[in-house]
């Protein structure tokens, strides 16, 4: 048996990653009301808090053990399985016919990373929200939803075969929707909440038909096995269970999954669910809808990366409808007034280009805007939830302005977020953007389209970033009378300030000339024979444009901006392109019209025609029919003997007639 | 000279013995007069066994008419009693009456 894997020594740790978040929600769930009633809220709500934080940052601890066992192995022998049971070693989930899945995790370095910065993300938003719920009545529901988010999260990222990574999926779908509808009494909210679920469901159809034709082409769903016979494996060599992988299988299936990936990472037209989903509360925001969740449909693109470069066809489409909606969401971002709703299509449109990088076959140009981005996204959207804090629920922009003056750490925080979602030199986000459009250029054919929209979007990013900066923190105060800003507790300070470090140092393991990142990530991604991607601009023009861009687009806001204080100055003079932007291009509107409502009408048709006209009048007939049959047989039970005995007599006389006439005839 | 019966003939008495009880059953609601027309019913079975017995000289047929003459005693015998009964519980015997097996 020729043993393709490595070995390290924490592989037994492995099951805890998860497990751990997933014991807290148990324990908060069962027990966290418990606890808030007996000590105290004060007392209980501290340690229900204390114990979700702590979990995951030691699940994050374990990450970092992993980590530091996987680099010094060989760069081929960093992949492996391992059991995600504490004890019983390898254990069958499902064994039925040709399907055999595995409570197994896989442990390579592109789970690694994920776990790193799920754990790590998702352990400081778990501090800071602490603070942030401090004062909420359900506070115990919402850590143990946080937890099982995690631990749900983890499973993807880590799950051995496509099926375990699917439960995973759908795990933290479910978190989703329990957040963003966590404040359920609001009507809005749990609106909100099942528009995130129901567009999702449209995108988990192609997902799940993706991995039933996955186990018809290859006959396993396991992504790598010890001796070569994972899908991934075989699909490296260009090979299926029943002969030679052809395009066309390779592209049927990269499509089916890359619909799943559109409604999960919310690209166009599957986006409109992400900024509905701002109605949660700002951590949910945060860690679900910027860091985490969203970008597991990268996570799943990079993965199935062997797939995916076999299908030039979806490779084309993934880079095309990645760089649409980056441009599409960055448009609306510049027109929105909602705090969080500028961040949510910002949110957008950054995975557009992690999409972007993906279709260009820069996987782990992708993957690395999905890590920076996890910084400098998470760092504004706590930010920006320091700042509603601040304003006891204020989230319109029109009503703030001068902020800078009574929140300095959150200001100082947040400079360094916009200035790495913008492209400033050296920040963590110029490395990963300048890496993404580097490859897109090298696109063959379309490469120049796609460098010179990506740049334009970056152009955009840099504005309607600076148009938050402006509306939020400098000019005079707008503020509603009677309000009262003050800095938030330490609690949310110190996760603010340890992602403002992140998002200006992160990007250092990336930069072109020491990519540690990309050098490690290499064992997960397809192999330089099957395919190469190439960079369209030489580096050292591709980061002077880049940084130009981050400069350009900053000042030009800010003067911009500052000129023109209080209202955005396109307000004052709306044209068409404004108002087709503020109305978000009206795809909500046609969403609405051709499925909510013409939903509603068929559903309308159904009920009114086919079930009641229908379905109905058959059973109601039926029931007509029962009862003018025992109408009849009711007579004959009338109680009076002599009705029975002449009944009794008559059948004899005719049963003994027949036999005599029958008995003639023979 | 000693002629014995034919068989028609015992069977044409059986038949309208027969028909006699059934009659009776039919029209009388008075449960006692009912069994009463059951046992001449019975009895018109037991002529016509014990005819068509002799008639084939077969012993089956004698055997048959004490069967059915121990069961008829048994018949008669639930019969009474579950005549005692109705009168206990209802007051009454007519079978008109007496159309509903609840009280």
């Amino acid at each position: 048996m020729n043993d393709a894997f490595g070995h390290i020594p924490s592989a037994g740790l492995v099951w805890a990653i998860p497990g751990l978040p997933l014991l807290g929600f148990l324990a908060i769930m069962f027990g966290g009301g418990r606890a808030v009633s007996v000590l105290g809220p004060r007392a209980g709500r501290r340690l229900v808090g204390g114990l979700a934080t702590a979990l995951v940052a030691a699940s994050f601890v374990l990450s970092v053990l992993i980590l530091g066992d996987l680099v010094v192995l060989d760069p081929e022998r960093r992949r492996m399985v391992a059991s995600l049971l504490p004890i019983g070693g390898v254990t069958p989930w499902i064994d039925v016919g040709a399907i055999h899945v595995h409570y197994q995790a896989l442990i390579d370095p592109l789970s690694v990373v994920m776990c790193l910065v799920v754990t790590g993300v998702g352990a400081l938003i778990h501090l800071y929200a602490t603070g942030y719920m401090g004062d909420d009545r359900d506070y115990p529901r919402f850590f143990a939803y946080f937890n099982l988010f995690i631990a749900a999260m983890l499973v993807l990222v880590l799950g051995e075969s496509i099926l375990v990574m699917f439960v995973g999926w759908e795990g933290v779908g479910l978190c989703s929707y329990l957040l963003i509808s966590f404040w359920y009494e609001d009507a809005d909210n749990a609106r909100a909440g099942n528009k995130a679920f129901i567009v999702n469901r449209v995108g988990d159809v192609g997902f799940a038909l993706g991995i039933m034709t996955i186990l018809a082409v290859f006959g396993t769903l396991s992504f790598h096995t010890a001796t070569g016979s994972g899908f991934l494996d075989m699909a490296a060599r260009k090979a299926t269970a029943h002969g030679a992988l052809t395009t066309g299988t390779a592209t049927l299936i990269a499509i089916l999954l890359f619909a799943g990936a559109c409604g999960k990472s919310a690209q166009f037209p599957l986006h409109i669910w992400l900024p509905d989903a701002m109605a949660g509360p700002t951590p949910v925001s945060a860690l679900i809808h910027a860091a985490t969740m969203v970008t597991a449909g990268v996570v799943m693109v990079t993965r199935m990366s062997v797939i995916f470069v076999q299908a030039p066809v979806v490779m084309t489409v993934v880079a095309v409808l990645g760089l649409f909606t980056a441009l599409f969401a960055a448009t609306i971002a510049l027109t929105q007034t909602d705090i969080k709703k500028v961040l949510a299509y910002s949110t957008v449109s950054q995975l557009g280009f992690m999409f972007l990088g993906c279709g260009a076959g820069a996987f782990a140009a992708g993957v690395f805007h999905v890590t920076t981005h996890a910084f400098f996204k998470a760092l504004l959207f706590l930010g920006a939830g320091s700042v509603i804090h601040g304003l006891s629920g204020e989230q319109d922009m029109r009503r703030m302005g001068g902020l800078s003056r009574h929140m300095r750490i959150t200001f100082a925080t947040m400079v360094a977020g916009w200035a790495a979602i913008s492209g400033f030199p050296a920040l963590s986000g110029f490395w990963s953007k300048d890496a993404i459009l580097g490859f897109g250029a090298g696109v063959p054919r379309i490469g120049f389209i796609l460098y010179a929209v990506g740049t334009i979007t970056a152009v955009l990013t840099g504005l309607y970033m600076t148009r938050l900066m402006s509306e939020t923190f400098w000019g005079g105060s707008r503020l509603s009378p009677g309000s009262h800003p003050h800095e938030s507790p330490p609690s949310m300070l110190i996760p603010l300030v340890v992602l403002a470090i992140l998002s200006v140092c992160g990007g250092w393991i990336g930069t072109p000339w020491a990519n540690a990142f990309e050098r490690f990530l290499e064992t997960s991604l397809p192999a330089p024979q099957l395919f190469t991607a190439h960079e369209g601009v030489p580096v050292p023009l591709g980061l002077a444009i880049g940084a130009l861009v981050g400069v350009g687009a900053m000042t030009a806001g800010a003067l911009l901006y500052r000129r023109d204080p209080g209202a955005a100055a396109s307000e004052r003079k709306p044209g068409a392109l404004y108002a087709g932007a503020r109305n978000l291009w009206y795809v909500d509107a046609c969403a609405n019209a051709v499925f909510v409502r013409g939903g509603g009408r068929a559903a309308i048709i159904l009920w009114q025609w086919v079930d009641q006209g229908i379905v109905d009048r058959l059973v109601n007939a039926l029931a007509f029919l029962t009862g003018l049959t025992s109408e009849i047989a009711r007579g004959f039970q009338s109680g009076y003997v002599r009705v029975y005995v002449t009944t009794m007599l008559g059948g004899a006389l005719a049963l003994l007639l027949w036999s005599l006439m029958t008995a003639g005839v023979r | 000279m000693h002629l014995p019966v034919p068989t028609e003939h015992y069977l044409s008495l059986s038949a309208l013995l027969f028909c006699i009880g059934v009659a009776g059953v039919v029209t009388r609601r008075n449960p006692i007069l009912m069994l009463m027309g059951v046992e001449i019913m019975l009895n018109a079975a037991n002529l016509g066994f014990i005819a068509l017995g002799r008639h084939f000289g077969e012993v089956a047929g004698q055997m048959c008419a004490i069967f059915v003459m121990a069961i008829a005693a048994g018949e008669v015998a639930i019969g009474l009693a579950i005549i005692v009964a109705l009168f206990r519980a209802r007051e009454t015997i007519d079978v008109d009456e007496v159309n509903q097996l609840r009280l």
